[in-house]
């Protein structure tokens, strides 16, 4: 590598912009452009158009605004923030598949992006076909992915069906393969967008191997968008923080981590501590959640409670037709998706529940739950007969103050819950 | 597994500047080539992955112009009364169908480049000209295995003394499917770019390919429309049909041509060159930001 190169960022993000519409994406038909070309009513056609003019126009968003970073050769980049706050924007743009609207992007080293597994798969073609297909896509070299090719067999773990068509692996097949692809590419700057979300917990844990690996190479510099946490804080040396478009915050992952913990609020459902379900929200025909909502001891609204202060519940229901053996059920999450513990009414109800409206109260305890992100997450079954609903909207919110842990140091401690724990300690019992 | 020989290339130099473009030709020909492999993978994908699953396999490719011939034979020469020169109207059609079928096939395939590639160009960046490329050098398989059955066919008339005839001047026929390819392309081009915008386009695309196809001397001799007084005037002004005719007067008339035929041929080529030039630079300009509209 020459020197003129070697010590200048290998990323550099200028006041970059992305500005998209949100009405119609210009005249989509004909009869729109013809519409749009009569006096009065001319319209920019493409996102781009607007030409580099400042101020809003109606109908569009900033995704990304004057976003400003440099990134050097090495680093591991884990890029949080909320959904729609432009995280994948950002790589869209880095990756090049689409323009910025301002400002300016640098590369100097070779990238690739792992956007989705599986980009460019041809159900059709076999197993072996697809190496070379999706490798070439992803910017490989055909000697590069022969000179690979028994690796990536070997990690996928495919072997006797590598001149099978893909169209019929298992999903779990599929995914191992296309990760696999992904995983020996060698680029320098390698851009990857949430596809630890995918695949069984063991083949997860091999993903995060193999991902760790490659960065502890060291001279490749990676992007990585998750809302995978714990992943974030295992492998990147720096975090940014995305947070309406702009970059919020950069520096140390568990620095970054926390603070975007404690600005953690559930925005697309209203206020903090609080779901209002909407008509898409998971229903049957008998029962329907109508709200879940969050208090504190002063009976507040809200998603941030002290470590020793009790959190109450409150899940509000809709019964529309007599149900037999229905319970309600709410789950508590770590923001990595564990299971911490599950609370229910079901000895309270009666066997069958009338027509009305129902509220379901819970008081977890304080003194229970660790300093950290948590969320609820409601549920409904009749034991033993169906499930009625599952797969809702998660409550996030988060547990702050001192703690039960009896240590004095502001480090971050680990465990699902952090329950008082009587202690002693003797010199000589 | 950091062996020496799977270490990134060296790219010392190697900077990549992203922003909004301003000029409006942009083409990035070193890259292109870098992506030379990618070329040649998809046009393998193209072939295979259009055949595959179907019982008849690759025979598909020549069935469907063969079908076309007969049908069109039918309708056009035998009720239509057209006459075709001499020649059996079947061979007659087939051979036209040669440079036509190739022609639109790339339309067809290479105008929905966007709409049928958004979910792969909203997800990895590569040179977008790449695939439309790659389709029409995998449509000139089909045209090879279509030239097969042709000169099947052509042997069968010949040795039952048909007025068919056979030269070096056949060899005429490569520049002729060349030029075919780079209209094509070009046109397809323009579709494309057109089509990412205005989704209208996509219906109206094989309504515009049939019209032209009879506006073209597949099944019937140019000089129909030469001396028409009315429509005289589209055979200067479609390049297709030229191409069409010379096909024909290459591979079954030993090379005669009408007087007027290597100045229409002149323009086709200088057609299909501007068509190249002008759809390159419509689906440059359209490749930019079409992830954000499709």
């Amino acid at each position: 590598m020459t020197a003129i190169n070697a010590n200048r960022p290998i990323v550099e993000i200028e006041n970059v912009s992305k500005r998209y519409r949100v009405d119609t994406l210009g005249p989509t038909s004909l009869a729109e452009a013809f519409r749009a070309m009569l006096p009065g009513r001319k319209q920019p056609a493409t996102p781009n158009d607007f030409g580099v003019r400042n101020g809003d126009i109606p109908g569009t968003f900033w995704s990304l605004r004057d976003v400003n970073f440099s990134v050097q050769r090495g680093e591991i980049v884990g890029l949080i923030g909320k959904n729609g706050a432009g995280k994948s924007t950002l790589l869209k743009l880095i990756s090049r598949i689409t323009e910025p609207t301002k400002g300016r992007i640098t590369l100097r080293g070779r990238i690739a992006s792992l956007l989705e597994v599986g980009t460019g798969f041809h159900p059709e073609l076999t197993g072996r076909e697809n190496i070379f297909l999706n490798g070439a896509i992803l910017g490989m070299k055909r000697w590069e992915i022969q000179a690979k090719f028994a690796e990536i067999v070997e990690f996928a773990e495919v072997g006797s069906f590598l001149d099978t068509p893909v169209k019929r692996y298992s999903s779990g097949m599929f995914v191992r393969l296309a990760f696999a692809v992904a995983a020996h590419l060698d680029p320098e700057i390698l851009l990857i967008d949430e596809v630890l979300a995918v695949g069984d917990a063991g083949f997860q844990q091999k993903c995060l191997g193999k991902m760790s690996e490659v960065a502890s190479q060291g001279g490749r510099t990676i992007f990585f968008v998750s809302h995978n946490l714990t992943a974030i804080r295992a492998l990147c040396t720096r975090a940014v923080l995305i947070e309406d478009g702009t970059a919020k915050l950069s520096g140390a992952p568990e620095e970054v981590i926390t603070h975007y913990l404690a600005a953690t609020t559930p925005t697309s459902e209203g206020e903090a501590g609080r779901i209002v379900y909407k008509e898409d929200a998971p229903s049957v025909d008998e029962l329907r959640l109508t709200s879940l909502t969050l208090r504190n001891s002063r009976d507040e609204v809200c998603a941030i409670f002290d470590a020793n202060e009790p959190i109450h519940v409150e899940l509000r229901y809709r019964v529309t037709e007599r149900l037999r053996g229905a319970r309600m059920l709410v789950s508590l999450y770590t923001t990595e998706g564990d299971l911490v513990l599950t609370m229910t009414d079901h000895e309270l109800h009666k066997p069958t529940l009338e027509p009305g409206e129902y509220c379901t109260r819970f008081a977890v305890p304080g003194g229970l739950l660790n300093r950290r992100a948590y969320s609820f997450c409601a549920s409904s079954d009749a034991p033993g007969i169906r499930y009625l609903i599952s797969g809702g909207k998660h409550l996030p919110f988060t547990v702050v103050g001192a703690g039960n842990h009896l240590s004095q140091f502001p480090e971050r401690w680990p465990g699902a819950v952090c329950p008082r724990i009587t202690t002693t300690v003797e010199l000589n019992p | 597994m950091a062996e020496p020989s799977t270490q990134p290339e060296p790219t010392g130099n190697y900077e990549i500047i992203i922003e909004p473009s301003k000029s409006w030709l942009r083409i990035n020909w070193r890259e292109m080539w870098e992506y030379r492999d990618l070329l040649s993978i998809l046009i393998r994908r193209d072939f295979l992955a259009k055949y595959k699953q179907t019982v008849l396999g690759p025979i598909w490719f020549v069935l469907q112009p063969l079908l076309t011939a007969v049908v069109m034979s039918i309708a056009f020469n035998k009720i239509g009364g057209i006459d075709t020169d001499g020649i059996p109207s079947l061979i007659f059609n087939l051979c036209a169908l040669l440079s036509w079928s190739y022609f639109s096939q790339n339309i067809t395939t290479g105008a929905a480049t966007f709409t049928a590639n958004s979910h792969l160009f909203g997800k990895v960046y590569f040179p977008r000209l790449v695939v439309p490329a790659a389709a029409a050098i995998s449509n000139l398989f089909a045209l090879g295995l279509q030239l097969i059955v042709f000169l099947a066919f052509f042997a069968w008339y010949a040795a039952t003394g048909s007025n068919v005839h056979i030269g070096l001047s056949a060899l005429l026929a490569i520049p002729l499917f060349l030029i075919t390819g780079i209209f094509s392309l070009g046109v397809s081009l323009l579709l494309a770019a057109s089509t990412a915008k205005y989704r209208d386009l996509s219906h109206l695309t094989p309504v515009l390919l049939q019209l032209w196809m009879f506006a073209s001397p597949v099944f019937y001799p140019m000089k129909k429309i030469t001396e028409n007084a009315t429509f005289g005037w589209l055979a200067w002004a479609n390049p297709m049909a030229a191409v069409v005719e010379a096909t024909r007067d290459v591979l079954l008339k030993g090379g005669q041509m009408s007087p007027e035929l290597p100045t229409m041929l002149g323009i086709s080529t200088l057609a299909a060159v501007l068509a190249l030039v002008l759809g390159v630079i419509a689906f440059n300009r359209a490749e930019r930001t079409v992830v954000d509209s499709v």
